[in-house]
């Protein structure tokens, strides 16, 4: 008897090590985002930015993961010698890293609370919010319950985030202006998780930002709503104070504010501050 | 070959036919109401495998077997009785007693499976027990138990179903020594009590001679001597039987250091001291015969007549009968010397330090 | 857990130079063994160190006294419970199957049984919905026949649970099941039990032990479910919300909160655990 016991013992502790506990971050579109051609103008911007060289981390939110790449190779392409490598993850994970020593130059956040932590305990300075992010409801394909406004999302199941992430909080505030009281099957951990679950067909519609449509184009769809003007999500970015790079850190944060990169950001479905 | 009278329908008629990869067993095997059958041969002859195919555990390839005048198995007809449903208990070679289950439970459980309650099963499984001489052990746990004392519960369990047919796999040989001697004696009782057939698989020829009334002795799946343990000690088939059976065994009453053999036959002095049953042995070679009445030490000394002689090996078989009917050990130049032949008369002696003695 | 002080301590009155020489030989353990093993035990035990001493222990009893966290702590022992007794009633007689048996691709099925264990939760989630959600090949029929939705129910989160948690208890039971001695089965069979009498009256307690760990590692791993669950089942509290998912939104909006409940769902496992393992020592 004794040795089936160690057997089990022995079978459990394999699995234990087998199983890791997986949890799935950041969002990862499969679509590139339509890419937008520099006009003639966006040169002066970039030169007029000091030139960086050297390695530059840049930790930022994973909805900016298409527009910040391809940014990325344009402001290396502009300052031969610079090598920019990102880091895209849930904006509180990373302020998390920030905080507790991460070697990063530059944050991009996608909201100013979460920028809050990191500028409180001392490791960046005056952020500047670059970017706006509005809500959009998500449909499946088709849009099969004919859904067209926040108005139509009380009869049918719908997906929030949570209102601990900040598409959920901007969620409650849209719901809010429209007085609309929904009841949602779910509260998902991040955009990702309500995309998934309108491309899946669980759901019927779900709040998440107008950029993540954009990105996710190919298999759903989106509906614009007037009350997504009252649920601006602003994305602060700063260079941070224990930047290993300083210099370069600064000229990224200054390009990412020029003409030129605000057209790819729009482009991606952002909109200007 | 079986002694079985041709008009007597046995008890147990079995074909047992069975195909495996490089090896085969076909046996025909026999007995009688009350009869104990003891399956003999070495490692690997197939006895295992017999007794497998007449549980039920392992189907026939072809061939049959009848129970009680009941077919059991019939792959000729598609006709095969799984092991739950046959009338037959098993002594497995170590046991298996539930760990998990008191010793009087274990004995319940075939009671309990035939549809007896809880308490019905356990009030009929005491009385087994108590035939065991365990009754104080019935809620000790397997593990508890002495190898003694579990052969016993096992056999208790086997015999608390009724079987038709008790097999009895290497029954003594989990066991050491000292504690095989009661065993043997108290299994012998029981089997002796048993109303159906038991078939005993040993490899040890003591046991089989002891415990049985008749021998088969299988090599390579196949029957090569089946008699009483008397006639194939003295008739041994081949070198095999005649170095596996070459015991020469009595059954009488011990009183000290003597025993009695029933019908006014003669005593033989041995070196154990016993009193009540007891069996004495002594194998072939400890026989030394004579053309005179030896004048040596040796007590155990008897005229005889010499009934036949068979070379094995570089040894003589002699049969001989009379008084004590025995199988002596010769070489044969002994028996060139002694000028032996089919009806000779001569003295045989046997020296009490190579008697074995047994309580029976 | 025999802790060598108390044993010491008694071994005079039992007395004698035999106890003596056992103590020295039980002391003897071979540095080879003893220094990973003790590397071993600092490394699983040093993070929940970490929990301890960074939590926020003032701001502590204001945590736990909210309702959510309760609601949460309640579905989640419950889920878990669901789930651990779903898994022992399909995948005890699965792991038999794998043990017993001589069904075709019998390796084939054991590599599929053990891939949740390999699976990202996540996708195993995802993989859920696909089969059971409303549009899922089953699901589909699930709704239209029965009108039973399984995605964004507490049903849902068990099943997302048992998903992720059956193949340990499979494991665990079949390894035991392997070291038993399926003669047992043939001695109860020729004793008249059938083969689901033997199973029941003989097999199943011979591999108790192996049953009750892998019932214990299905419960603990279901316990801390996650991915799966979120995915599949959604996240709202007091339907879906299991602990787990509480902790990782806290994480979001305040560490502090995160840990300590985390703590609570640490202290509640090691109290399940405990309190079950005390029950067993007791009876057996």
């Amino acid at each position: 008897m004794s040795s089936i016991r160690l057997r089990a013992a022995l079978a459990a502790a394999s699995v234990l090590a087998l199983a890791a506990g997986l949890t799935a971050c950041g969002s990862d579109a499969a679509t590139p985002a339509a890419t937008a051609s520099a006009p003639a103008g966006s040169s002066t911007a970039s030169a007029a930015a000091p030139k960086a060289t050297g390695a530059l981390t840049v930790f930022a939110a994973a909805s900016l993961k298409e527009s910040f790449t391809e940014l990325g190779k344009k402001f290396e392409a502009a300052n031969p010698g610079a090598k920019v490598t990102f880091n895209f993850g849930g904006s509180s994970a990373l302020a998390q890293s920030i905080n507790s020593g991460a070697p990063a130059d530059v944050f991009a956040a996608a909201s100013p609370a979460t920028m809050k932590t990191v500028t409180d305990a001392k490791g960046a300075e005056s952020p500047k919010v670059f970017v706006r992010n509005t809500l959009a409801i998500a449909v499946p394909k088709g849009n099969p319950k004919h859904i067209a406004g926040l108005a139509d999302l009380t009869g049918v199941k719908v997906a929030l985030c949570a209102k601990e992430v900040p598409c959920g909080s901007a969620a409650v505030t849209a719901l809010a202006a429209g007085s609309v009281n929904l009841t949602p099957v779910t509260l998902e951990q991040d955009v990702k998780g309500a995309l998934t679950k309108v491309e899946l067909g669980e759901v019927d519609a779900s709040l998440v930002y107008k950029t993540d449509v954009k990105a996710d184009a190919a298999k759903i769809d989106g509906v614009d709503f007037p009350e997504a003007a009252k649920a601006v999500n602003d994305y602060p970015i700063a260079a941070l104070t224990k930047a290993p790079n300083a210099s370069a850190a600064a000229a990224f944060v200054a390009y990412i504010q020029s003409a030129e990169a605000t057209q790819v950001l729009t482009a991606a479905g952002f909109q200007t501050p | 070959m079986t002694p079985t009278a041709p008009d007597a329908r046995p008890a147990l008629d079995a074909l047992l036919r069975v195909e495996r990869t490089a090896f085969r067993l076909d046996l025909a095997l026999t007995a009688a109401p009350g009869e104990t059958v003891a399956l003999l041969g070495p490692n690997g002859a197939g006895k295992s495998t017999a007794l497998r195919a007449l549980a039920g555990l392992l189907p026939l390839g072809s061939g049959h077997l009848r129970l009680d005048g009941v077919t059991l198995e019939e792959p000729a007809t598609g006709l095969h009785t799984p092991a739950e449903e046959r009338p037959v208990g098993v002594v497995f070679q170590d046991y298996l007693l539930f760990p998990h289950l008191s010793a009087l439970d274990n004995v319940a459980f075939g009671l309990r499976c035939q549809g007896l309650r809880k308490a019905a099963a356990r009030a009929a499984a005491l009385p087994w027990l108590e035939r065991m001489g365990l009754a104080e052990h019935s809620a000790a746990k397997p593990g508890r138990l002495s190898g003694g004392q579990a052969q016993r519960v096992a056999l208790g369990r086997a015999l608390a179903v009724r079987p038709r047919l008790l097999l009895l796999d290497e029954p003594l040989a989990a066991l050491d020594a000292r504690t095989r001697l009661d065993v043997r004696s108290q299994l012998r009782r029981h089997l002796a009590e048993f109303e159906a057939v038991a078939v005993l698989v040993t490899h040890d020829p003591l046991d089989a001679m002891v415990l049985a009334d008749r021998l088969v002795v299988i090599e390579d799946g196949r029957q090569v001597q089946s008699g009483t343990p008397a006639e194939i000690a003295r008739h041994p088939r081949t070198d095999y039987i005649a170095r596996l059976v070459g015991l020469n065994l009595y059954r009488g009453t011990a009183a000290g250091h003597t025993v009695s053999l029933p019908d006014g036959g003669p005593e033989l002095v041995t070196t154990e001291e016993l009193t009540g049953a007891a069996f004495v042995a002594f194998p072939p070679a400890a026989v030394t015969l004579h053309r005179e009445r030896p004048d040596s030490s040796a007590r155990n000394v008897w005229p005889a007549t010499v009934d036949g002689l068979d070379l094995h090996g570089d040894q003589v078989r002699v049969d001989l009968s009379g008084a004590l009917p025995m199988a002596a050990d010769l070489t044969p130049a002994a028996v060139a010397e002694l000028d032996l032949a089919p009806g000779s008369s001569v003295w045989a002696a046997v020296k009490a330090a190579q008697t074995r003695a047994y309580p029976a | 857990m025999t802790l060598s002080g108390p044993l010491r301590k008694a071994a005079p009155s039992t007395g004698g130079a035999p106890a003596a020489t056992r103590r020295r030989r039980s002391r003897r353990i071979p540095y080879p063994l003893l220094l990973p093993a003790l590397l071993g035990l600092v490394f699983l035990v040093l993070p929940l160190v970490g929990l301890l001493v960074r939590a926020p222990w003032s701001s502590l009893p204001e945590q736990l006294t909210s309702p959510e966290v309760w609601q949460a702590l309640r579905l989640s022992l419950i889920c878990a419970t669901s789930a651990t007794v779903v898994s022992l009633v399909l995948g005890v007689p699965l792991a038999w199957l794998l043990a017993r048996t001589e069904i075709p691709g019998r390796r084939v099925i054991r590599a599929l049984v053990t891939l949740p264990l390999v699976l990202p939760p996540v996708v195993g989630g995802v993989a859920l919905l696909l089969v059971l959600g409303r549009n899922g090949i089953v699901g589909r029929w699930l709704d239209s026949a029965f009108g039973i939705t399984l995605p964004f129910t507490t049903a849902g989160v068990v099943v997302a649970e048992a998903f992720v948690a059956m193949p340990f208890l499979v494991i665990s039971v079949e390894g035991a099941l392997r070291a038993a001695d399926p003669r047992y089965e043939e001695a109860a069979a020729t004793l008249g039990a059938s083969r689901l009498t033997a199973f029941r009256r003989v097999t199943l307690p011979l591999i108790a032990p192996g049953i009750g760990a892998g019932a214990v590692l299905a419960w603990s791993r279901a316990l801390g479910e996650f991915g799966a669950t979120i995915t599949f089942a959604g996240n709202f509290p007091g339907r879906t919300q299991t602990m787990p998912l509480a902790v990782y939104l806290a994480m979001e909006r305040d560490p502090e909160a995160a840990i300590a409940l985390s703590l609570v769902l640490l202290a509640v496992s090691v109290a399940v655990l405990a309190g079950l393992r005390e029950r067993w020592l007791s009876t057996t």
